[in-house]
């Protein structure tokens, strides 16, 4: 079974999902990312479903419980990056993700998170 | 096929008189068709067809029967896109038997009119063909125009920065609202907008189908992440979703095209100041 | 119900779930489906599958190419388990209702996702469900 890598980027983690996912990967995604949380002191979750092409209702569970779960442990989730095929597909499914904050993309998830984004921060290493 | 040899009294008449059976059928087709098409074009589609039709007379069923319905099919779907009727049409390949029948006559070969019934009948089925294409052609113009019909409709227009419009014109079907969802969640990603407006002033009535598209579509944006603005309900239709019992919930609503991007604008943090010389 | 139908392959783990949706995506390419009704009958795949998967404790899926008479492509799936069956049928088609640990779209979701639906069970001897989506 494939795992989907969680990557940290300053007080937040990133999970970018970019395998067909099966329902094995997805509740140790859950598990993964209940860890990381706690050991990072992670104020924020984000997973990018850019590249994912169909949310059936177990995978948009897992979106709902991330968010409770990370919620509980003070970070916020968000989703970003939903195709519109996905989306109407969810909505006539009957699926709302109540509870889940979503954005655009990347980049706008990272603001709605508050999230500095990289090159913006006033200490940021390098030359500019 | 060699069997055919005392057979042969009208493909040896229609290879030895070519020029002149050739020229009577363009002559006679171009009556019809009367300077809508140059007689170049005409007589170019129509030597094509005659070349086929000559190999065609000599065998009982071959590769030059496939091949003459497929130009005689092409010719027609030309005729149906440059608005001839399907008359027109098949009267200018029908022609081809007169132009036959007055060599047939000149050359006063009996043999070869009887071998012309044969031929005629076969004429006419030439001329079937072109019917149906034609008719198969215009279905195709017509479902082609249709979807144009539908895009043209549709169209996603950026209001400003981060900010997409849907001004929505005329009866709302099923369909045509599904279109407007999609093309309007597409254009969102594409441009990383983060509003869209959809004003339905121009709407006249809104059914119950058509309500939950509307909805869906407003749901299906915040699940991207978007914020979906309807605006414009008319006094009939927010009577018509009330009667209904559809709940639009925490949906904004705005009276006006106006309101909607004004409250777009605040939410994006943009202010509009008034210009110095207003 | 009557052994697994001619063409289906077995779902006995939730890989077979992932190759049922990739064969289902592409079929339904295949027929020419507008993108957004390929996800549909693909999430609906899923959620069959997956109730295949769970509450029949596995079955067979197959995936068949139609055609119906006024010509239309489409893409029609049959999922057959010998599973437990289903005592109230009108209460699993009911939004939010499950036996498992499901959220209970899976039936009623997958029937709005797709045009036709048949539901066919025998408490005790199994469950078929057959999905159809046309081409728009």
């Amino acid at each position: 079974m494939e795992r989907v890598p969680i990557l940290k980027i300053g007080e937040v983690l990133l999970v970018s999902i970019q395998i067909d996912l099966q329902d094995q990967t997805v509740l140790a995604l859950q598990e993964d990312l209940a860890d990381r949380i706690v050991k990072t002191g992670a104020r924020g979750v984000i997973i990018d479903i850019t590249a994912v092409d169909i949310v059936d209702s177990f995978i948009g569970r897992m979106f709902a419980t991330i968010a409770s779960m990370s919620r509980l442990m003070d970070a916020e989730t968000v989703v970003v990056g939903m195709r519109p095929a996905v989306a109407i597909t969810l909505v006539e499914l009957g699926l709302s993700l109540g509870g889940v904050r979503t954005a655009l993309d990347l980049e706008k998830g990272m603001r709605l998170l508050g999230a500095p984004l990289p090159g913006a921060r006033p200490g940021a290493v390098g030359t500019r | 096929m060699s069997g055919g040899v005392e057979k042969a009294h009208l493909p040896e008449l229609l290879r030895s008189r070519r020029d002149a059976v050739l020229g009577r059928w363009v002559a006679l087709a171009a009556e019809g068709v009367r300077g809508r098409i140059t007689e170049r074009e005409l007589r170019a589609e129509l030597t094509e067809l005659y070349d086929l039709i000559e190999r065609t007379v000599g065998e009982e069923a071959g590769g030059a029967g496939a091949e003459l319905r497929a130009a005689l099919g092409e010719i027609s779907r030309n005729r149906a896109r440059q608005g001839f009727s399907p008359s027109e049409t098949a009267l200018s390949v029908f022609a081809l038997k007169q132009a036959v029948l007055e060599q047939v006559g000149a050359t006063g070969d009996v043999d070869a009119y009887s071998e012309f019934i044969g031929f005629s009948s076969r004429v006419d089925d030439l001329g079937l063909v072109t019917f149906e294409t034609y008719s198969a052609a215009r279905e195709q113009i017509i479902a082609d125009q249709m979807e144009q019909l539908l895009e043209l409709s549709t169209p996603v227009v950026k209001l400003w920065d981060g900010i997409l419009g849907v001004p929505l014109v005329g009866t709302l079907d099923s369909a045509r609202t599904q279109v407007v969802m999609e093309t309007l969640l597409e254009r969102l990603v594409e441009t990383g907008s983060q509003f869209a407006v959809i004003d339905i002033t121009g709407v006249p009535a809104v059914d119950t189908e058509v309500a939950q598209h509307l909805l869906k579509t407003v749901m299906a944006a915040r699940l991207m992440g978007t914020d979906c603005v309807i605006s414009g309900i008319r006094p009939q239709i927010a009577q018509t979703i009330v009667a209904l019992g559809i709940e639009f919930g925490d949906i904004e609503t705005k009276a006006t095209l106006a309101d909607a991007l004004a409250y777009a604008l605040g939410r994006s943090g943009i202010r509009l100041s008034e210009g110095a010389g207003a | 119900m009557t052994g697994p139908p001619e063409g289906a392959v077995p779902i006995a783990s939730s890989e077979d779930v992932v190759r049922m949706r990739q064969a289902v995506r592409a079929a339904a390419a295949a027929a020419g489906m507008s993108l957004v009704d390929q996800t549909k009958i693909v999430t609906a795949a899923s959620e069959l599958a997956r109730n295949t998967l769970v509450h029949g404790g596995g079955g067979t899926g197959r995936v068949e190419s139609v055609v119906n008479a006024r010509g239309r492509a489409g893409v029609r799936l049959v999922f057959s388990d010998t599973g437990p069956g289903i005592a109230d049928v009108e209460q699993a088609l009911v939004e939010g209702w499950t036996s498992g640990s499901g959220m209970g779209l899976g039936l009623p979701g997958a029937r709005r996702l797709a045009d036709e639906f048949a539901l066919e069970t025998e408490v005790g001897r199994g469950t078929t469900v057959t999905v159809t989506k046309w081409t728009r």
